[in-house]
Formats: structure tokens, C-alpha cells, sequence
């Protein structure tokens, strides 16, 4: 789960990290007053949205000025967000962070991860801030430091120093630097983060240590022991598809293809999609009902995925294990009888009872077209969406 | 003699008195798998299916002599069954729950770590379908009807994939060894090298079958080892073609954020350490047979 950056820094604050002075805003008359209690003469208004590369896209501005102020944030509210990792649809502005301005001779990158290599928390920093992390790596690969933190002691104060010394922070800096590792590494563990991200980390031009902007991100396995972190969820900043689809229990992400999948399993899901691919079409969702396919779930799911209006045809994948393919196909009848789609729908049974689900679909006298495998279920989704049912017929499988 | 379970192999069954671990206790039961115990703590006395409910893995392991487990806790409490059964003797674990806190299992590792290599236990999970040897024992939650025994071990990721995999080598007559899950999250117990390592020192398998996904280091580590150590032949499978980058594909584990982890980069990575790669999952049963026939004709 993402948070803003405002949340990342007030939470890495209260670990002794230290951040600028900012406030937070709903509209441009209040990022001006805002400003005006900050003090100073210089502020940055940010747009809060959850993906970075927000200054190349117009969601950073300087400001010397009320009107400036103004102005700026009346650009952004309301504006999509279009940077790098949003997506080409953007994220909404709904929220701006003012801050004073600070004036800096130095930008650190820092991140901590879960590394999935050593399977520990890895702290990555480079002297060479202010470039997003892949840049650093692909740019200037020399200058990133990488240190794990062993689990049962946690990051000692010598590594966090080795770190500091490695990116060539000033003698008189260093016990901040540590102060600054050690909060984040306490924020990242007593938090259940998967990542933590200051870029950049700046030296000012009065020798303090800040984090310019903040990035946190949060295992939502673990969110069930941090309530207030669950608070923070902004729904806001989610595609509307994929947060019914996780209030209603499933996994579900849009994609931009016209063929809809629903599928048991993430790892099946996925083979789906991709077989989709290979016989000449696209998926449009990810999506994945999870163990137990009852008529609850499996009609869910179809008024999930044929709320796309891109959807042309609707792929069913299930590989019943300890369901049955006679239950999976009692649930698929019953949600289209109860709510009849207007594509093209083919069924793949596999599994545990395959006969007796087959007979189901067939008895139904719903126009489901049937596949035995999963290559067939595609080729046929692919023809079906482009409306080529005399095709189909000739192949023997609309029966 | 298969990897990890056989029929001499004495399970207790963490959680069993769950809705969904009596379930497959009995499907395991009727897999004919020696469950010899359940733990639950405060249910010390009861009996489901016939299986006695300890308080402890330790009181379980003194009375029945287990030496295998099967976690179906759920996931703010799991990860403290799995340290409790690597501290009461259990060799062998496998962790069927989904959704245990990355940060639990990096706990659960380093924890693990401080028993000797010798009596140290080998987990496989969490988040996945278990583990099976056909005609010997099951230790999860697969579908045991749709695996021959026979001589391919299959180590994957994905329950339903596997799954997949295993009917298709079915309806080909081909047999497995021993199925081995470990699971979608970031943090697992064992990783693909770790069972590929055990396939290859088991005489029971010929040919192991990999199927993987996008997301995380281990298929390319398993490039590497299929590469310098194995001398049997692999044939994988990877998943997520199509999955855009960083986007978590259902499992926690499934996402694209480095370099080397879409499914098109970890295929070149196999490909290049020369395992065959089914181009899609409706073949995987056809390449495996494939390659079969060449070692047989070979």
C-alpha cells in the first residue's frame, strides 16, 4: 500500500528523521495562507499523488509569492497527473504540500528495500541524488552503496556509519546520518514496510541533514497490526476497478486489452493472459477469484470484469483442484442467467469432475462456447472477439 | 526413496481444527499420509478425524515421533507455528497460509538458521500447495487424483499452474516424482535452487520441471545453478508475459522491479542456460514428453 509524501515524512519525523517545514492543502486559497504561516519567501508546492517523477510533470513548482502559490496549486488540483509511473490515465490531484523552500549544496539518494536476493532488509544509497534510482544505476553505477541489515540485531550504528563515510558525508554530519539510517531502518521494521525512499536526501546550505521528498510503501499482508497505516489508504489514487475489486476480496488489475479473464489462481491467471497474447489478442484484466469458485464469487467476478466497457469477449479459466468443475459450472450458469452478459463467453473446465461441469455448461442452453484446453480457450476468446462465430463453428466447438 | 516425504513420513497438522485444515487433513488421510497429530494450543485432547490435537509441536512430536508438519494458521499467527515447529524437531515443513507479513518471514529465516545444518528444518512456502509423491504421501492441498507417479519433478510457484502442469503430464502418461510448491511471496522458505538441488541428488527423478514468474531473483539464480551443477534436464515454464511492471500479479511476490525479473528476461536467462522453455502453458506436458523421448532415444 502507498501512502503520500507528506505521510512519509511526518511518519519518518517521528523517527528522528529530519524533514522541512511543510503544510498540507485542499485548495489554492489555503496553500497560500498555509504558506504565509510556514514564513520565509520561497515555498514548494507539491502535488500529492502516489507515483514519482512528479517534477517533470508539472507537479513541483517553486513559488516566491501568495499569487504564485495560488496560481500553481489552482493548476494542480483537479489536473491528472501524468508522470512515468502513473500510467498514460494519470493520478488525480486532490491534495498539494507546501513547504519552505531549502536551499541545498548536496542530494543523497537513499532507499531501503525488502531484497529478495538475501532475503533482508537492504539499505542502497548513493551520493548521486535527485535521479531516480534506475538512472543512478544505469548512469553512475559505481556510486551506489548497498548494506543488509542482519534480522536479529538490527543495523548497527557501524554500518550506518561505514554508509555515511561511503557516500563521503561530512565528519560533522555523520552522527545525523546515522540518526537518519536508524530511523528509517526503525520505520521500515516497526512499521512493516516494503519501502522507504528519500530522494533526495539533501545537505542544506546551513549543514543540516532533510529528506526533500519521501516515498513509503507497506505490506498489506501486515496492515491487520498497523490501523493507522491502514487509515492512510487514499482511494483516490487507485484505478476505481481494481479498489472494488479489493473491497469484494479479489485481485484484480485492469489492463488495456479487450478480452476479460477470469481465472483461479494468480500464477494461472497470468499463464491466461499470456496465451491470450499468443493467439493474437489482449487481455483486459488480470484477475484472479482465489480458491472455493462458488456462483457468489464467480458472478463477482463477471460484473467486475464486463464493468469494462473494452471487454469483448470474457475468458473462464478454471483449474478445479479441490473444487469440483460441476460446482464451478453450477456458478458460471447461475451468473449468467442472473445477470446475462452481452459478449461472447468461453468456458475451460479443467480439473476434478470435468465431464459432469461440461454437461452442466451444455444442458444450460446458454451460448457458452466450451474449450478443453487452455490455448484452445484463447484461440476461440480470440475469434470470438472478433466476431467470427461462423469460424468457431467450423472448428466444432460451438456444439 | 522421493525428496522430502515418503510413506514412512509422520505429519502433524498445525491448525487442524480450522474448517479448512480438517478438509485436507482428511484429504491427506485418504492420500494415505501417516497424519499422526494436530496442534492447536489449548485443544490438547481432542480428536479430529481420528488424529489427536496437542498443545505443542513438542508434546506432538513426543507422542507420535512426527518429523513433518503442515502450517494452515492464519497469517498473524503463522509465522510463530513455523518457528515453533522448527524448534520441536520437525524436519520437513511446508506453510500453506497466504498473507504472512514479509517482515514475519524474514524472522522465520534468520530464526531458522540457528539450529545446526543437521537438525536444521527445510520449509517449503508459505503460499503454496504443498508438496506431493505420488502413490507415497501428500503433505498439502493439491488434488492428489491428477498426479501418476512416475519419474518428472515439478517445483513451481503457482498452485494452479502446477496443477496444470501435472494433468497435462497425465494425460500423457508421464508420472512425477515428487511436486514440490514454494509458494508466491517475496520471502519463501525454499527457493527454486534449493529444490532443484534436492531433485538432482533424488534417483527417483529424471527430469525436472521449473515453472516460475515474473517478480524476485530465484529463476535466475536457478539458471545459474541448472548451468554448473545439474546433469538432468529441465524444461520451465515462466508466467507473466503480459504483466505489466510493477504491478503485483496476486501473489506478493509477482511484480516487475528490476532488472532481469519480467517473464520475457528470466526465459532468455533459462534459455541461455540451456533449459527447454514451453512458449506457453498449454505445452508444457508436450515438452517434457519432448524431451523424454530425446533422452530416451539419446
Amino acid at each position: 500500500m502507498d501512502i503520500h509524501e507528506y505521510q512519509a515524512k511526518e511518519i519518518l519525523k517521528s523517527f528522528g528523521v529530519g524533514v522541512p517545514e511543510g503544510a498540507l492543502a485542499y485548495s489554492p486559497e489555503q496553500a497560500a495562507y498555509r504558506a504565509r504561516e510556514l514564513g520565509g519567501d520561497r515555498w514548494v508546492v507539491k502535488a500529492q499523488v502516489h507515483a514519482g517523477g512528479r517534477g517533470k510533470a508539472g507537479g513541483v513548482r517553486l513559488c516566491a509569492s501568495d499569487h504564485e502559490i495560488q496560481e500553481a496549486s489552482s493548476d494542480m488540483f483537479g489536473m491528472k497527473l501524468v508522470t512515468h509511473q502513473t500510467g498514460p490515465e494519470g493520478k488525480g490531484v486532490y491534495r498539494v504540500y507546501v513547504e519552505a523552500a531549502t536551499p541545498f549544496t548536496r542530494e543523497i539518494y537513499l532507499g531501503l528495500v525488502l531484497d529478495r536476493t538475501s532475503q533482508r532488509v537492504m539499505i542502497v544509497a548513493s551520493g548521486e541524488g535527485g535521479m531516480e534510482i534506475e538512472e543512478i544505476s544505469a548512469q553512475k553505477p559505481g556510486s551506489i552503496v548497498r548494506s543488509t541489515v542482519e534480522p536479529a540485531v538490527g543495523l548497527r550504528d557501524f554500518q550506518a556509519r561505514e554508509i555515511a563515510f561511503a557516500l563521503g558525508i561530512p565528519a560533522t554530519l555523520i552522527p545525523q546520518m546515522v540518526r537518519t539510517l536508524q530511523g528509517c531502518y526503525r520505520a521500515f521494521t516497526e512499521l512493516d514496510a516494503t519501502m522507504v525512499e528519500i530522494n533526495p536526501l539533501v545537505i542544506t546550505a546551513d549543514n543540516r541533514l532533510l529528506a526533500l521528498d519521501a516515498k513509503m510503501t507497506f505490506d498489506g499482508n501486515a496492515l491487520f497490526r498497523h490501523p493507522h497505516i491502514a487509515e492512510l489508504r487514499d482511494k483516490s489514487q487507485e484505478d476505481p476497478r481494481e479498489s472494488r475489486a479489493a473491497d469484494r476480496g479479489l485481485s484484480y488489475i485492469g489492463l488495456t486489452g479487450n478480452i476479460g479473464c477470469i481465472v483461479n489462481g494468480a500464477g494461472l491467471a497470468m499463464a491466461t493472459m499470456d496465451t491470450i497474447k499468443l493467439a493474437g489478442g489482449e487481455p483486459a484484466n488480470f484477475l484472479d477469484i482465489g480458491g472455493g469458485a462458488t456462483p457468489e464469487r464467480v458472478a463477482k467476478a463477471f460484473r467486475l470484469v464486463t464493468s469494462d466497457r473494452n471487454v469483448q469477449a470474457v475468458l473462464v479459466n478454471i483449474f478445479a483442484g479441490i473444487n469440483r468443475c460441476d460446482w464451478v459450472a453450477e456458478g458460471v450458469v447461475q451468473a449468467l442467467r442472473a445477470e446475462p452478459v452481452d459478449v461472447p463467453v468461453v468456458v475451460r473446465l479443467a480439473g476434478t469432475n470435468v465431464q459432469e461441469g461440461l454437461k452442466i455448461l451444455a444442458r444450460s442452453g446458454l451460448p457458452i462456447i466450451r474449450a478443453t484446453t487452455l490455448m484452445e480457450a484463447a484461440e476461440r476468446a480470440v475469434m470470438a472477439w472478433k466476431n467470427d462465430r461462423a469460424q468457431i463453428a467450423r472448428t466444432g466447438a460451438a456444439q | 526413496m522421493t525428496i522430502f516425504i515418503d510413506r514412512s513420513t509422520r505429519v502433524i497438522v498445525h491448525g487442524i481444527t480450522g474448517r479448512i485444515a480438517q478438509f485436507h487433513t482428511r484429504e491427506m488421510l485418504d492420500y494415505g499420509t501417516q497424519v499422526v497429530g494436530g496442534v492447536v494450543p489449548g485443544r490438547g485432547g481432542e480428536t479430529v478425524h481420528g488424529v489427536p490435537v496437542y498443545n505443542s509441536v513438542k508434546d506432538a512430536v513426543a507422542a507420535t515421533g512426527a518429523n513433518a508438519s503442515i502450517v494452515f494458521v492464519p497469517p498473524p499467527f503463522a509465522a510463530d507455528s513455523i518457528m515453533e515447529a522448527a524448534d520441536g524437531g520437525i524436519r520437513y515443513c511446508v506453510c500453506i497460509t497466504d498473507g504472512i507479513p514479509a517482515q514475519d518471514m524474514i524472522r522465520v529465516k534468520r530464526y531458522m538458521m540457528r539450529y545446526p545444518r543437521e537438525r536444521r528444518m527445510v520449509l517449503t512456502g508459505p503460499n503454496c500447495a504443498g508438496t506431493i509423491s505420488p502413490g507415497k504421501a501428500l503433505l498439502g492441498i493439491m488434488p492428489g487424483h491428477i498426479y501418476l507417479p512416475g519419474s518428472v519433478g515439478i517445483v513451481g510457484r503457482s498452485g494452479t499452474l502446477g496443477y496444470e502442469a501435472a494433468q497435462q503430464l497425465k494425460d500423457l502418461g508421464i508420472g512425477v516424482s515428487t511436486s514440490v510448491g514454494i509458494g508466491g511471496d517475496p520471502i519463501n522458505g525454499s527457493s527454486f535452487r534449493d529444490i532443484l538441488e534436492a531433485l538432482e541428488a533424488d534417483p527417483d527423478t529424471e527430469l525436472v520441471c521449473m515453472i516460475g514468474e515474473i517478480g524476485g531473483p530465484q529463476e535466475a539464480e536457478a539458471a545459474a545453478y541448472i548451468q554448473n551443477h545439474m546433469r538432468k534436464p529441465v524444461v520451465a515454464y515462466i508466467a507473466g508475459l503480459t504483466a505489466p511492471k510493477g504491478r503485483t500479479m496476486g501473489h506478493a511476490g509477482a511484480i516487475i522491479s528490476a532488472f532481469g525479473e519480467s517473464a520475457s528476461e528470466k526465459v532468455e536467462i533459462l534459455s541461455d542456460a540451456g533449459v527447454t522453455v514451453a512458449e506457453n502453458p498449454s505445452v508444457i506436458g508436450d515438452t517434457v514428453a519432448r524431451v523424454l523421448r530425446r533422452m530416451a532415444a539419446a
